[in-house]
């Protein structure tokens, strides 16, 4: 069993109107069989978080294209994108790039 | 493929950890100094990494370079910055910032000043609402020192028509100007620092506010109000830096924005003026020269700036905010070029190679007439007899055409018109004086359509009513039709310029 794993996630770029308007969110995963990784997190931040539209978050197993994932200030595609393992005290932010200016 | 590494270090270090991975397309020319290649080739895709203090150090010095190669901003200039609070124009105003305040050599030297246009009306957005976004974009402003104008779009309906004509610009602007304007800014005295300061706006009017929204709502379809509620911005933005003196304004468009972009206006029609509408610099405007500055900035490097160097923005919703995937024809390229980015990561960098080398026929900035009554590009619809537009017009004819009346299949009459004696749909006396007397009458579609380029054709086309076009475009048009029926009047007595069209 893993333990319950707490990370830090946030969401900017315009991608915060599918979440309420609110930008941060601090939450503890709970504890599971398998380890937490970023495909089940966005499994349940879509179930959890995500308040409307989710076509416009999430396509089929991983973000829609035009969705930035920094974990921990560095871009997810060097981490391993949706294989990455989550840690304690992760940092994770989602900006979109598609509502630019 | 061939892989360049920066001396990333391990990556233990935390300073040398890689963050942010970029692929580029380069084409003949050199890689840039100081990165390892591995395999030389004429046309090459790859990947960058970077590590956070090499991060901000290409992302100014792309910046400064942008500005510097191209010597359009001359020292001293007056320059007005468009920025909607969005990302890229946030990420603009933080290098403008930036450049500014560095040592005498390699600093920028022009005079910005910042323009903010609030939408909220188009959108529905409340009064409240409205005054929330703009005060906390005001807070940004006024950090910044510069002096800052708010602008409800609103303002638009109050334009003069001189807004829509070219203007002659108000000074030199040779390339060989400007080495010799650097030398002396660089002796010369130092300029007084600027007061930076908002402008007091002008009160909101809810009966403005609903005409503006009359008018949005009279285009039937979300591309065409898109297109629409983007050339009013425009001619705000134009008006604003026309009355203030400002020479230059600087858009905040990124590169994956204007690759969408361009595909939009292929599919659109304005496939004859994507060199202006998405090159570094356009000119159809005559005096106010429209820049692009953040054209080679992809919207994940400027995300990524943004979010590490704490760049404050604000997000305001727009028109297609939350929209399907087909509700419009922009959406609709966004979501290809995205998704397609994702799967082959050089496609917005070749869309944007291919944009670069797009150049007007024949000069963009030319002729007074002959312009668009919207979009001020130049009209392209004086097609000859065997062109594809041509024979689209006849076959539209053919369809709207009474089964049992004459068949008109003659060219459309040349432009300026207002009532042939072949075509008696006005249901007014054929005679030019009488249908132009009137000066405040309701503009036809038909008529406005003649002065307007194809695309712009297309937008007036999805208008269910031309009745709520703002005052100005009507006057402009009344104008443009007057002047074209006096031409013909004395078109014999005039000499023709050689090699006029």
């Amino acid at each position: 069993m893993a333990a319950p794993v707490s990370v830090h996630l946030e969401f900017g770029g315009g991608a915060e109107l599918l979440f309420d308007g609110v930008k941060e969110h601090h939450v503890t995963l709970p504890s599971q069989p398998e380890p937490w990784g970023m495909r089940q997190l966005l499994v349940w931040i879509q179930r959890n978080l995500l308040k409307e539209r989710p076509e416009l978050f999430v396509q089929g197993d991983s973000v829609r294209p035009g969705i930035l994932v920094l974990i921990n200030d560095a871009d997810w595609e060097l981490m391993g994108e949706l294989d990455y393992q989550l840690q304690d005290q992760d940092n994770v932010v989602f900006i979109s790039t598609l509502h630019g200016g | 493929m061939c892989e360049m590494q920066r001396g990333a270090g391990s990556s233990s270090d935390p300073c040398r950890r890689p963050v942010l991975q970029v692929r580029r397309t380069w084409e003949a020319e050199a890689p840039p100094r100081g990165l390892s290649v591995r395999n030389r080739s004429a046309r090459a895709d790859c990947v960058l990494l970077f590590v956070r203090s090499c991060f901000r150090d290409y992302f100014t010095h792309k910046f400064r370079a942008m500005l510097g190669k191209t010597r359009l901003i001359f020292p001293g200039e007056k320059v007005l910055l468009a920025i909607s609070g969005g990302p890229s124009s946030s990420a603009m105003l933080s290098q403008v910032q930036q450049g500014l305040s560095q040592s005498a050599q390699k600093k920028l030297r022009f005079l910005p000043a910042i323009v903010h246009i609030d939408e909220g009306g188009a959108l529905g957005l409340s009064l409240v609402e409205r005054q929330r976004l703009v005060s906390e974009l005001q807070v940004i402003f006024r950090a910044s020192g510069f002096n800052f104008y708010t602008i409800p779009l609103e303002q638009v309906l109050d334009l003069p028509s001189s807004v829509v004509n070219v203007a002659p610009p108000s000074f030199d602007q040779a390339p060989d100007s400007y080495k010799a304007a650097v030398d002396v800014d660089l002796q010369g005295a130092g300029r007084d620092p600027q007061q930076g300061g908002g402008v007091p706006e002008p009160r909101l009017d809810e009966s403005q506010t609903r005409s503006l929204q009359q008018l949005l709502g009279s285009a039937a379809t979300l591309t065409a109000r898109a297109e629409l509620l983007s050339t009013l911005r425009q001619h705000l933005l134009v008006h604003t830096a026309r009355t203030r003196g400002y020479s230059k304004l600087l858009l905040g468009e990124s590169c994956s924005r204007l690759a969408v972009r361009l595909l939009t206006c292929v599919s659109l029609g304005r496939g004859a003026h994507l060199a202006q509408d998405t090159g570094f610099s356009d000119c159809r405007f005559g005096d106010v020269t429209l820049v692009r500055p953040m054209r080679e900035f992809s919207a994940k490097e400027i995300a990524v700036y943004n979010h590490m160097f704490g760049v404050p923005t604000v997000i305001i919703p727009t028109l297609d905010t939350k929209m399907p995937e087909k509700a419009s024809i922009q959406r609709l390229s966004q979501s290809f070029v995205s998704r397609l980015q994702q799967d082959f990561p050089s496609t917005v960098s070749t869309i944007y190679r291919t944009s670069e080398k797009l150049q007007t026929a024949g000069g963009g900035c030319s002729a007074q007439d002959g312009r668009c009554l919207l979009c001020v590009c130049s009209v392209d619809t004086a097609a000859g007899k065997a062109s594809a537009l041509q024979a689209r017009l006849i076959s539209e004819q053919l369809c709207c055409q009474e089964p049992a009346g004459t068949v008109q299949v003659g060219p459309t009459p040349p432009a300026g018109q207002c009532c042939s004696a072949t075509d008696g749909e006005c249901g007014r006396p054929a005679g030019g004086a009488g249908c132009c007397s009137s000066h405040f009458r309701a503009p036809e579609k038909k008529e406005l359509q003649k002065l307007l380029c194809y695309s712009c054709q297309l937008i007036l086309r999805d208008m269910s009513s031309v009745a709520h076009l703002p005052q100005y475009i009507v006057a402009e048009a009344e104008r443009r039709k007057r002047r074209s029926l006096m031409k013909d009047e004395i078109s014999e007595f005039l000499l023709e310029e050689e090699g006029s069209s």
